[in-house]
């Protein structure tokens, strides 16, 4: 088993997956990663997972949409062709916020999304990267890196105590490319 | 789901003591309110005494918009099913409980204003209506048919009347459910919890028309009815922090953790953005198609009298919340949610002080020992009587179906 990248347990049962990661952490074995079906309350915590710094890319794309909205308006409005609307100054700054801040809202918002398919690979014509098919079904997985801990019978031994159904040794990190 | 496993062992019907120093400040700030309000309505001058009472009709207002708030938070809660805060709802239930007699204060002070002409003397006024008096006015007249006294009083009596008694039946179904269990308590008040918010949703703007927009009754505008509800549903939420915060840093509602705390934060946050947003489209209207007849309103705030306080307004409400509470960690600690919650709850006294004043003692407006008196006042009897609520009845709703949803509430 020398090329084995990766150990995963595989679990039928979430409150079963939440006692492999105890165990796995009880016995100082690294855990690379873990795949669910659906979102488990606690498990970043658990895992120690570092909080997402998708609110910082938001807050990045916010602002430039802010100085875009502004620019844009001020170009047209005050700028390129300034034009007396109700005799209003020529730069009617209470007129700008509601563009500005659409601008601001749209530009957040897709580059939020662009942000999170580039992060996951889910852009389109990019492979997905999986590392067990069955997490997006009905399994949930725990992969541990093969190489960082070596005692492989102890983390099989433990998964399976723990209630994994299947333990597999990946010699490849991603199964979903061909 | 997942981590059922744990063991809790929450005394859920532990009940809060009122006593201490919090019960002696409340009473004191009472005293404090009562002898600043009986200084202000004895005085010889008439502006001092108009100026109590636009005070009073202030906190009086302030007073039954955060209770109603209450009424309209637990409503608001069980028609969305909502989980989360079902190991707190008897802090916005205690709220609503004090409704009747927020509206009963409410109703003495614009009865008496009315009475004695120191509120709403600009529709109220002998003659008003008579095209041959001297006091005719015109488009006074023409709104006459909605907007006289015994209408107003009627509509006063109603709205306030049935928002308390749905306030009173939701606690009263909630505490029977403590003693019975069971669903039966819990599906009566969602049906009148649907009944109540219909009937909340569409008679505020009206009320607020009523009660606040009055006062300057030749100005209209259709958005201060949202304005007004947003003002009293965030200071609503702001108020129902405090307590929870201030009841949990006394040693009770272990249950309630940073979970629901920052489930409170997230509601101000958006709530304080909507209330500048209708602020703005309200200002923002009107400013652009510069009407006389509209731009009457924000002439008067922008004199120096008022224009400092009419910026700093939305400074406090708007900027304020915005910048401390845009941050996932600041939601979770009690203190700095503390501080957000008191500084709304002065932003939007400020907020009413802004629709309020100007409209009644107008260049004589002040801050002096009437305006701190008579909030310190209510403020001790807002505390009083809600902490006096709140030990009667046990802190947790035991029985209530999605307490153990609440319990295992992570964000």
């Amino acid at each position: 088993m020398s090329n084995t990248k990766y150990i995963l347990g595989s679990f039928a049962d979430p409150d079963e997956m939440m006692e492999g990661i105890d165990k796995l952490q009880a016995n100082n074995i690294s855990i690379y990663d873990c795949f669910t079906p659906m979102p488990i309350h606690g498990i970043e915590a658990k895992l120690g997972v570092k909080p997402s710094r998708l609110p910082i890319a938001a807050f990045i794309f916010g602002a430039i949409g802010t100085c875009l909205g502004f620019s844009l308006i001020y170009f047209t409005m005050s700028y390129d062709w300034p034009m007396n609307i109700g005799g209003k100054p020529s730069m009617p700054l209470p007129n700008f916020v509601p563009i500005t801040f659409e601008v601001t809202i749209l530009l957040c918002a897709l580059g939020m999304v662009a942000t999170f398919f580039y992060r996951n690979h889910l852009f389109p014509g990019r492979a997905p990267r999986v590392m067990d098919m069955r997490a997006s079904d009905d399994r949930f997985i725990l992969a541990v890196d093969a190489s960082e801990n070596a005692n492989h019978e102890l983390i099989d031994s433990l998964l399976k105590e723990a209630g994994a159904v299947e333990v597999k040794y990946n010699e490849r990190k991603y199964v979903s490319y061909e | 789901m997942g981590t059922h496993n744990h063991h809790h062992d929450y005394n859920f019907s532990e009940k809060f003591q009122f006593a201490g120093i919090g019960k002696i400040l409340s009473l004191l700030g009472i005293a404090v309110g009562v002898i600043a309000i009986v200084i202000g309505l004895m005085s010889s001058d008439h502006i001092m005494v108009e100026r109590t009472y636009a005070n009073l009709l202030l906190m009086g207002y302030y007073f039954t918009c955060v209770c109603a708030a209450g009424a309209f938070f637990v409503a608001l809660q069980i028609v969305t099913q909502s989980s989360w805060s079902a190991g707190l709802i008897r802090i916005p239930q205690a709220m609503s409980s004090i409704l009747p007699i927020a509206s009963i204060i409410l109703l003495i002070i614009v009865g008496l204003g009315l009475y004695s002409h120191n509120l709403y003397h600009h529709w109220n006024a002998d003659g008003i209506t008579d095209p041959n008096s001297p006091n005719f006015d015109k488009l006074v007249a023409g709104k006459s048919s909605f907007l006289n006294v015994p209408g107003f009083l009627i509509r006063q009596i109603i709205f306030m009347g049935t928002y308390s008694i749905f306030a009173f039946i939701l606690a009263k179904l909630s505490y029977k459910e403590d003693l019975e269990g069971g669903l039966n308590s819990y599906k009566k008040s969602f049906k009148l919890s649907a009944i109540f918010l219909v009937i909340f949703g569409f008679t505020t703007p009206i009320w607020s028309f009523d009660t606040v927009m009055s006062l300057e009754a030749h100005w209209f505008s259709t958005m201060f009815g949202w304005y007004n509800f947003a003002a009293m549903w965030v200071s609503g939420l702001a108020a129902i922090t405090v307590i929870v915060v201030l009841v949990k840093k006394a040693g009770y509602l272990g249950w309630v953790n940073e979970n629901h705390l920052h489930d409170l934060g997230k509601l101000m946050f958006g709530f304080s953005i909507f209330w500048a947003y209708v602020w703005f489209a309200q200002f923002i209207l009107i400013w652009y198609a510069n009407m006389p007849e509209e731009t009457v309103y924000f002439y008067k705030r922008f004199e120096p009298e008022y224009k400092p306080w009419f910026w700093l307004n939305i400074i406090l409400n708007f900027v304020a919340p915005l910048l401390l509470l845009v941050d996932r960690d600041t939601k979770r600690k009690g203190n700095i949610m503390l501080f957000v919650s008191i500084l709304l709850l002065c932003g939007h006294w400020l907020d009413y002080y802004v629709m309020i004043m100007p409209g009644t003692v107008d260049m004589h407006r002040g801050f002096g020992y009437i305006e701190i008196g008579t909030a310190l006042g209510f403020v001790g009897l807002f505390t009083f009587l809600v902490m006096n609520k709140l030990s009667k009845h046990p802190l947790g709703a035991k029985h209530h179906p999605l307490l153990d949803e609440s319990l295992h509430h992570q964000l």
